[in-house]
């Protein structure tokens, strides 16, 4: 066990957990943030997605002692009252099924168009393929982040 | 109709817990008081079977209405569509009704699962004459208080009126109406009246869903909770013989450590905890017999595929003598279809919540069959079912998957072992290892030609698993062809299968509908057509027969004109398939190109006839989601077993449908009024054999095995 300083949605906290620990459990059972997901633990599904200074990575892969001073955002913290406009878009599309993987995949999303925000179709199905969705609601998802894009621009 | 889901969330969370909490303001009315709300009625029965009804909801003086969601969301959309049903009836706002997901309650309601694409079916009258109750009532209070007679009154959107023009909220009237008596007589909309069914009505928990909010088992979490997490054997039929858990028990944040019904668990502080816990576990296994593997098993079933009227066989379905017209036919058709053991792979892995104690047995997560595990939970305990509450959660996904509720008994048996409330929780690798998989099926089809025209068709079934039942027996061809026999046989294998999104259906389909089209190139008649005719042969006198021939042709017309059958541009290829079950018929059309030697699906164009659509927005996704399904295992999915252990453990040796794999869709659905059947299901067994059907138009290679992609090349 050891003692670490997180910094996750612009809030520190102090938290004492073993030093192997993934931030997708620090998040879920450390900090009560559920809204990262469990799907696979081994990089491969997307569903644990959170940005690590802004860029999409997977919270699975990346121990607790990795972090350091480097800003983690959540879903939780992608914005106030969903007023993101890929929270938005995804209201408007009526995107999820089960749901469980769209955190994720929205998480991916915020990052990608941040990087490339007059994404083409090609793009945006590349850029989103690491985000599995197992009910396959993949066609509204990718409806959602072109439609993100457009009130980006 | 607007939707529900603007940005009211934090009106709606103001509002639920100040009524709540306060008490005064909030109305719950339990118009009905009886049991079973979900039981399967006629018509007739329903209308005046009445009290066997109860509508769960709850009216607040300000109008405000909660529904109760009866069945669990598995991403089936039914927390919408159920309540839909009920606001439709007691006619009030949708914008004005809060759902709510119910909890088990066996006294107060049937069925409250979520399989076989039931839920709409079975939902359809009971759920709507709950709130046509309600209104009646709300309008007979009304009347009461002016003093006027009930036909002089009627309601609307949350509000009484009488013929003078005097108005009553739903709100002022709901004590009133609360004493009233159930009506008997319980009239229901007409399809033309109705102003929610129908209307494009988004997804209740949208909001919860978009922020990361905590709605799934996983996420349930309340103090004083441990997690365990469980070694069971890697490989069917095996046994523990000895485990040494020393190092993991000094693991910190490790609590115990217990060996029960041939399994350990780990119980510890947190999911990490026990996750490393687990692999410092060593365990030596032991097996008595052999331990199988998949090679070994389709070598079985093949033998028993070749082998003429092997002793293991039983005859589902048998029309006139199959035997002789294939001996008198001009040709034979014969062909071999394969499909192997599919894992669920849930998005959200198996877990639950349980908490034991002498006075109670608290039980939270996801399942699709929570009465089935409430009681198996009090009788693997010895408890009375009235300890046992059961919570549901929304669900990352069932698939079949949930119906077992194993996951559940063993939460509870560890949580009554170590005498503390945990949260059981599976490792992907455990979903995959420890899996109830979709029956490895092989198909054998014979069919005999005469003079041109189909006489014969014989279907031979060996599985590992489930095998065909009665009704999948008489679905199509089944009475439109004179001879006709289906027969099937079981290989026994310790392997445990279950019940896979549209059960057996989801390879049958695979191998009937690529058949068909193996039959029309014979005929070299166009294979829709070839289906058309079969359909116009149908014998509708047969009281056997499971399908409509006049809807199935309603979707085959209607997709083969959305999609211009038979005329793609130059270098798209089109496949057909349709296929009727769940009670619902679809008809699809997929196009593939092909890039590098290799197919790629661009496009299906899908029709359905589910009868009324409830609310096109969630049948849409439904659809979309079934044939997207369907087409990624057909493709990729694929499970081997050597020496007992599943070889594909997790998602980097276990290939799912990616965004960029995936096809667009059009879904169009017939117009009817006919009660609607369920959607959760039936589009997913016709995608595969569409795109099979479409690659071997696009390179004439026609295939026989899924998955149809393997090791990166075509599994030829
Ligand atoms: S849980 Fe991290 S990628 Fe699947
Ligand atoms: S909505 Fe169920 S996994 Fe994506």
């Amino acid at each position: 066990m050891a003692v670490f300083n997180l910094k996750v949605n612009a809030k520190s906290y102090k938290i004492d957990v073993d030093e192997t620990t993934p931030l997708l459990w620090v998040l879920r059972d450390t900090l009560g943030l559920m809204g990262t997901k469990f799907g696979c633990g081994i990089g491969q599904c997307g569903a644990c997605t959170i940005h690590f200074n802004g860029v999409a990575i997977r919270s699975c892969l990346l121990p607790i002692s990795a972090i350091g001073e480097n800003e983690i955002k959540t879903i939780e913290g992608l914005s106030e009252n969903n007023s993101h406009p890929l929270q938005k878009a995804w209201k408007e599309v009526d995107v999820p099924q089960c749901g469980y993987c769209q955190s994720g995949q929205i998480m991916t999303a915020a990052s990608f168009l941040n990087q490339n925000n007059k994404p083409s179709t090609e793009e945006i199905r590349n850029a989103m393929h690491g985000n599995i969705c197992r009910c396959a609601a993949y066609n509204r998802i990718e409806d959602a982040v072109a439609k993100a894009a457009e009130e980006m621009n | 109709m607007k939707a529900t889901n603007q940005t009211d969330s934090s009106r709606r969370q103001f509002l639920k817990s100040t009524l709540f909490a306060s008490g005064g303001l909030l109305f719950g009315i339990n118009f009905l008081n009886a049991k079973n709300p979900l039981t399967i009625l006629s018509e007739e029965q329903a209308r005046s079977g009445f009290l066997n009804f109860n509508a769960f909801i709850k009216i607040a003086q300000d109008g405000k209405v909660i529904i109760y969601a009866p069945n669990p969301e598995i991403g089936q959309g039914v927390k919408t569509s159920l309540p839909m049903l009920i606001a439709e009836e007691l006619d009030v706002a949708w914008e004005n009704v809060i759902v709510e997901q119910a909890k088990l309650d066996i006294k107060k309601y049937k069925r409250q699962g979520a399989g076989g694409s039931k839920s709409i079916e079975f939902s359809w009258l009971p759920l709507r004459t709950s709130g046509a109750a309600a209104k009646q009532m709300l309008i007979t209070a009304a009347a009461k208080r002016w003093k006027v007679s009930v036909k002089d009154c009627h309601a609307e959107n949350g509000i009484v009126y009488n013929r003078r023009g005097d108005q009553l909220g739903y709100g002022e009237l709901v004590e009133d109406a609360t004493k009233l008596k159930v009506p008997t007589k319980i009239k229901l909309k007409d399809p033309s009246e109705f102003k929610i069914i129908g209307q494009h009505i988004k997804n209740v928990d949208l909001d919860k869903i978009v922020s990361g909010k905590p709605l799934f088992g996983l996420d349930y979490k309340i103090e004083g909770m441990f997690i365990a997490t469980v070694i069971r054997p890697p490989s069917f039929g095996q046994k523990i013989v000895s485990f040494n858990a020393d190092e993991a028990k000094n693991l910190s944040g490790v609590l115990n450590v217990i060996e029960f019904k041939n399994k350990i668990a780990i119980v510890g502080v947190n999911t990490w905890t026990v996750f490393k816990a687990k692999k410092l576990i060593e365990v030596k296994w032991t097996s008595n017999e052999k331990l199988e593997s998949t090679t070994q098993q389709d070598k079985k079933m093949l033998d028993l595929v070749e082998k003429e009227n092997p002793s293991q066989l039983k005859t589902r379905r048998k029309d006139g003598n199959v035997k002789a017209a294939l001996d008198d036919a001009d040709t034979i058709v014969s062909a071999v279809y394969e499909a192997p053991f599919l894992p669920h792979n849930t998005l959200e892995p198996m877990n639950f919540y349980a908490n034991v104690t002498k006075h109670k047995v608290h039980l939270v997560g996801p399942i699709q069959t929570p009465t089935g595990a409430a009681m198996a939970v009090a009788r693997l305990l010895g408890r009375d079912r009235d300890d046992i509450e059961l919570e549901m959660t929304r669900i990352g996904g069932g698939f079949g998957r949930r119906l077992k509720n194993d996951f559940v008994l063993e939460a509870a048996e560890i949580s009554h072992l170590v005498k503390k409330p945990i949260k059981m929780v599976n490792s992907r690798e455990d979903d995959f290892a420890n899996g109830f998989y979709r029956p490895k099926v092989k198909y054998q089809i014979k069919a005999g030609i005469k003079n041109g025209k189909v006489t014969s068709y014989y279907l031979k079934e060996i599985a590992v698993g489930g095998n065909i039942n009665d009704s999948r027996a008489n679905f199509f061809p089944a009475a439109s062809i004179e001879n006709y026999q289906i027969d099937i046989a079981r290989i026994k294998s310790r392997v445990t299968t279950m019940a896979w999104r549209a059960p057996i259906s989801n390879i049958l389909a695979f191998a009937e509908q690529s058949f068909m089209d193996e039959l029309a190139e014979e005929l070299q008649q166009d294979p829709v057509s070839l289906r058309l005719e079969l359909l116009k042969k149908a014998d509708t006198s047969d009281r056997r027969m499971a399908y409509s021939p006049k809807r199935m042709e309603g979707v085959i017309n209607l997709v083969t004109e959305k999609a211009n059958w038979g005329e793609a541009p130059n270098g798209t290829y089109q496949g057909f398939s349709s296929y009727f079950s769940h009670n619902t018929h679809v008809a699809l059309i997929a196009e593939v190109i092909i890039e590098n030697q290799l197919p790629i699906v661009k496009k299906v164009y899908c029709a359905v006839d589910c009868g009324v659509v409830v609310n096109p927005l969630g049948a849409d996704n439904q659809c979309v989601g079934g044939v997207i399904d369907g087409i990624g295992h057909a493709m990729y999915g694929d499970l081997d077993l050597k020496n007992g252990a599943a070889q594909n453990l997790n998602f980097d040796s276990y290939r799912l449908i990616r965004m960029n794999e995936t096809p667009r869709l059009e879904t169009y659905f017939v117009k009817s009024d006919i009660a609607p059947t369920g959607l959760g299901e039936p589009t997913l067994p016709p995608a595969g054999p569409a795109v099979a059907n479409a690659i071997k138009a696009a390179l004439g290679v026609r295939l026989y095995k899924q998955p149809f992609i393997k090791n990166g090349k075509l599994n030829i």
